[in-house]
């Protein structure tokens, strides 16, 4: 354990360029669906993955770190969050979540308001999380803007890619934000694209700067975007009969990349989805009927789906996310436990990591750069002290590219500093 | 865990509620006058009814059954290896290494799993806030006035909620507080359930438990009022608002009291200065919503001045800092495992919260708040465990069941007839697949009061509320 630590400082006081770096002896998680591998070793070089699995050659002069009794695991990806937009949820002056008073909403871009240093980072990085999917929240259109793929490493540069998929409301909420009604919504999402279309035919004609103007220029750039598939568009939609009328979306507009976002229903409608191709980041465990939009809900959706042959990432989304991200493994760790329950549809635990590793990035399209630890990946590596899943374990060393990780935060601060609650002979301020 | 004193000033004021065998007559049936001589008063708590929507809950009809060969969490901090639970007529009737199976008693061999006690939830809004969540079922906060100790949560239960199928199957919750909301200072009284299906409200609630009073400080109520241009728009209007009332309440106790030892003419009835009387009486208990060290510090002292005592603190992300004086207070803090930066009062919240109560000597238990996160809290209780054991605290199987069952069983006033594996007390039982401190495991059977309510080898065994029948995913595992 010395002889880690010992290592760990020398890698964490090296720049990541030009280190190699071999975690030997854990039990290694790829991320990609695989099962676990016993005493297995993972090696990177130069903030990428080498190579991962069993019977890997350690490369001459590597920095070694025994994971005996460890698991080795693929850092997790974040499927649907706003780490790095908010401060406290509830703290509306810092919250860059929403802008229900902007003239904007597709070409909102989130990524220049990305905080690396928001308490959210450091405390979920420490619960094994390197990566986040975040997304802006629709608010007085049904159009939310981009949203952004972001690691959580500890240094000023967090964005991995930014204008990684719009995000619209196409369900209830959708119809809520469009004046009231469902039709609303398809008919505010129409009239949008073609405002769009009419910006690429004459954008010197297009009047996207008059004050009454439903669709402002940079929005309709940004739907060009979606229409031609450069930019995914992540639909928000539960019921059944949502998600078929999105998965209809393509036979109008053949260029859009749809990713779902939810589907609690969408087990009812699993071969559709999969025949389309159409991935899904998915409310974890919603077995209740939150919404008439989500009568069907079952902690089985996710197994069902994959079943059916659908990618599936896994989400707060459905959760209460006051706990952070970090319950993402926990969620993912109940997939395998319902296995067990006759009836329902769970998950192999190397499927199950899966939601939380290469299905999400896979959902967004960016499965050969984060996600496994699959060759050619960034070096998103987190040691635990047992299984990543269970709920005792705990990360003991996190690699975000390839550089070791501080593994402190606000909250062990904070626990350290009232393990004994009494003052001493100064207040706590001066502890 | 120093919570004794809530279970005896329970069981105190039952005795109180249930001294007399006939229904507690109204202040209307009271007559006026009594004529011209002196005449005592009705009696102690006999002015008017103390329960006038009583409980009609029933045990269902079980078998006797010993489950055996399991790992047994008796509640009570023990745990027994290879062990066996006996329970017969819904009662727990021993609990040991190994016990003889009576005549026809059903016999359960249960190698590799583990028998617990129910989960008690003490901070659930199932039934006032249910499932599905539309405006319609909003009925968990009377957001209309600061102080609504009127209110009783119990008259907006949904008995049909889905939300209570799923705590008892995938949750192994057996007992319940459904709450009124943290909108007002005083948002109403609490409601003690039995997690079983019934056509009413009172079909499931749970015999004789004492009454709670709901209880907020902090960021919500000065943000509702002081958002409609009222008092309280600040912390300091919260507890101003709170000192007025409790003197109120004061004056009223002192008009009823008199009234019902001397007699004479009744005072007149106020829903609300009931509420408070019987808190402070002893009879009803304070469930407090507060977030902040320093804001609980403010109320314990506000309760000395009033002369009543706070039962517990809920959510309190930051009882860890002050957990000395939670225990010299007797004071429970019930919180969740790991919620924290949703709001400014919660950014302090750590995982640890719950082992540094233990660590201190003081009284902590898990709650949910979240129809969600009542599934799952063994589960919240094996977190806050890991988050203890990275500080260098280490709570054992046994013990962390406390933070389940008995510990809010204790302050909920119930602790004499469940929370524990005991001879006598109720039979809320749960067999678990598996260790339950592990994500893998589910509740395979859950017994409440010696009924098997769910079972999941058995579709026939597995509610579904009237709602969600005939709908898309009816009868489905959930």
């Amino acid at each position: 354990m010395k002889r880690a630590l010992l290592l760990l400082a020398t890698v964490l006081a090296s720049p990541a360029a030009a280190q190699t770096v071999a975690i030997t002896g854990g039990t290694v998680a790829i991320g990609d669906g695989s099962a676990p591998i016993q005493n297995g070793t993972v090696v990177f070089r130069d903030g990428r993955i080498v190579a991962a699995g069993a019977g890997v050659p350690v490369p001459a002069g590597a920095t070694l770190i025994d994971a005996a009794g460890k698991w080795v695991a693929a850092g997790m990806v974040a499927g649907f969050t706003d780490m790095g937009l908010v401060d406290a949820a509830g703290v509306g002056e810092s919250n860059d979540a929403s802008a229900g008073s902007s003239p904007f909403a597709a070409g909102i871009d989130i990524a220049p308001a990305i905080n690396p240093a928001s308490i959210a980072i450091a405390n979920e990085r420490l619960g094994g999380i390197t990566r986040a999917i975040v997304s802006p929240r629709a608010n007085g259109s049904i159009f939310a803007g981009q949203g952004a793929v972001i690691d959580l490493g500890a240094d000023a540069d967090p964005i991995t890619r930014a204008r990684a998929f719009q995000y619209v409301e196409l369900g209830e909420e959708g119809g809520r934000l469009a004046g009231g009604s469902r039709p609303a919504a398809y008919a505010m999402l129409r009239d949008l694209l073609a405002q769009a279309q009419d910006y690429r035919r004459t954008p010197a004609a297009f009047d996207g700067r008059g004050r009454d103007s439903l669709l402002k220029r940079a929005d309709a750039q940004a739907l060009l975007d979606v229409l031609d598939g450069r930019t995914r568009l992540l639909v928000h939609a539960e019921r059944a009969s949502d998600i078929r009328s999105v998965l209809g979306l393509v036979a109008t507009y053949p260029g859009l990349k749809l990713v779902l976002l939810g589907a609690t229903e969408g087990w009812m409608v699993a071969r559709e989805i999969a025949a389309a191709r159409v991935p899904v980041i998915a409310a974890a465990l919603a077995d209740l009927p939150a919404s008439f939009e989500q009568l069907a809900a079952t902690e089985s959706n996710v197994g069902r789906l994959r079943a059916a042959g659908v990618e599936v990432g896994i989400s707060t989304v459905g959760a209460n996310d006051a706990p952070g991200e970090h319950v993402l493994a926990q969620f993912a760790g109940n997939l395998v436990g319902i296995a067990k329950v006759p009836g329902h549809t769970g998950l192999s635990w190397g499927e199950a990591f899966r939601t939380v590793a290469a299905g999400p990035a896979g959902a967004i399209g960016m499965d050969a750069e984060i996600g496994s630890l699959r060759p050619g990946r960034r070096a998103d590596v987190v040691i635990w002290d047992g299984d990543p899943l269970e709920l005792s374990s705990a990360p003991t060393q996190v690699f975000i590219d390839g550089r070791a990780q501080p593994m402190g935060s606000r909250q062990t601060r904070l626990r350290d500093r009232y393990l004994q609650p009494q003052e001493d002979a100064l207040p706590k301020a001066y502890r | 865990m120093n919570i004794r004193w809530s279970g005896t000033a329970a069981m105190l004021a039952l005795a109180a509620c249930s001294g007399g065998g006939d229904r507690p007559r109204s202040a209307g049936d009271a007559p006026a006058d009594r004529g011209a001589g002196r005449e005592a008063g009705p009696g102690h708590n006999k002015g008017y009814a103390h329960d006038p929507f009583p409980s009609t809950y029933h045990a269902y009809p079980g078998v006797p059954t010993l489950v055996r060969g399991a790992t047994v969490i008796d509640g009570e901090g023990g745990l027994i290896q290879d062990g066996s639970v006996l329970f017969a007529d819904g009662k727990v009737v021993a609990v040991g290494r190994t016990l003889d199976a009576p005549a026809g008693a059903t016999v359960i061999d249960a190698a590799g799993k583990w028998v617990t006690p129910g989960i008690i939830d003490i901070h659930s809004h199932l039934g006032d806030y249910p499932t599905p969540s539309v405006q319609a079922h909003s009925d968990g906060n009377e957001a209309t006035d600061p102080i609504t100790a009127d209110v009783w949560a119990e008259h907006s239960v949904w008995p049909q909620d889905p939300g209570f199928g799923r705590a008892l199957m995938n949750g192994g919750v057996t007992t319940l507080q459904v709450l009124p909301g943290s909108a007002n200072l005083m948002g109403g009284r609490s409601v003690v359930l039995k997690n079983v299906y019934a056509r009413t409200m009172q079909g499931m609630k749970f015999p004789q438990a004492p009454y709670g009073l709901k209880m907020a400080c902090g960021e919500n109520p000065k943000r509702v009022y002081g958002g409609k241009g009222r008092k309280p728009a600040t912390r300091m209007g919260n507890v101003a608002v709170d000192r007025a009332t409790w003197a109120r309440a004061a004056a009223y106790k002192r008009r009823w009291d008199k009234y019902e030892a001397d007699g004479g003419t009744p005072p007149d009835r106020d829903i609300a200065m009931d509420t408070l009387r019987g808190v402070l009486a002893g009879e009803i208990l304070v469930q407090n919503h507060c977030y902040r060290a320093d804001e609980m510090a403010v109320v314990l002292d506000m309760a000395k001045e009033f002369g009543y005592k706070v039962t517990a603190f809920h959510h309190a992300v930051e009882a860890y800092k002050i957990a000395d004086l939670l225990k010299a207070n007797g004071t429970c803090a019930a919180v969740w495992a790991d919620w924290y930066g949703f709001k400014m009062e919660s950014y302090d919240g750590i995982g640890a919260n719950l082992a540094l109560l233990e660590k201190a000597g003081a009284c902590g238990t898990i709650h949910s708040d979240d129809e969600n996160g009542i599934q799952r809290l063994n589960q919240e209780v094996a977190k806050a465990r890991a988050y203890g054991r990275k500080a260098g605290l280490e709570i054992s199987d046994g013990a962390a069941w406390k933070w389940l069952s008995l510990g809010p069983a204790k302050a909920l006033g119930i602790a004499d007839r469940t929370g524990s594996l005991v001879a006598g007390k109720m039979a809320d039982v749960v067999l678990w697949n598996g260790n339950p401190y592990s994500v893998y495991t589910r509740p395979e059977k859950v017994w409440v009061d010696g009924a098997l309510l769910y079972d999941a080898t058995d579709p026939k065994r597995r509610p579904v509320s009237d709602f969600e029948l005939g709908q898309p995913g009816s009868g489905d595992v959930k």
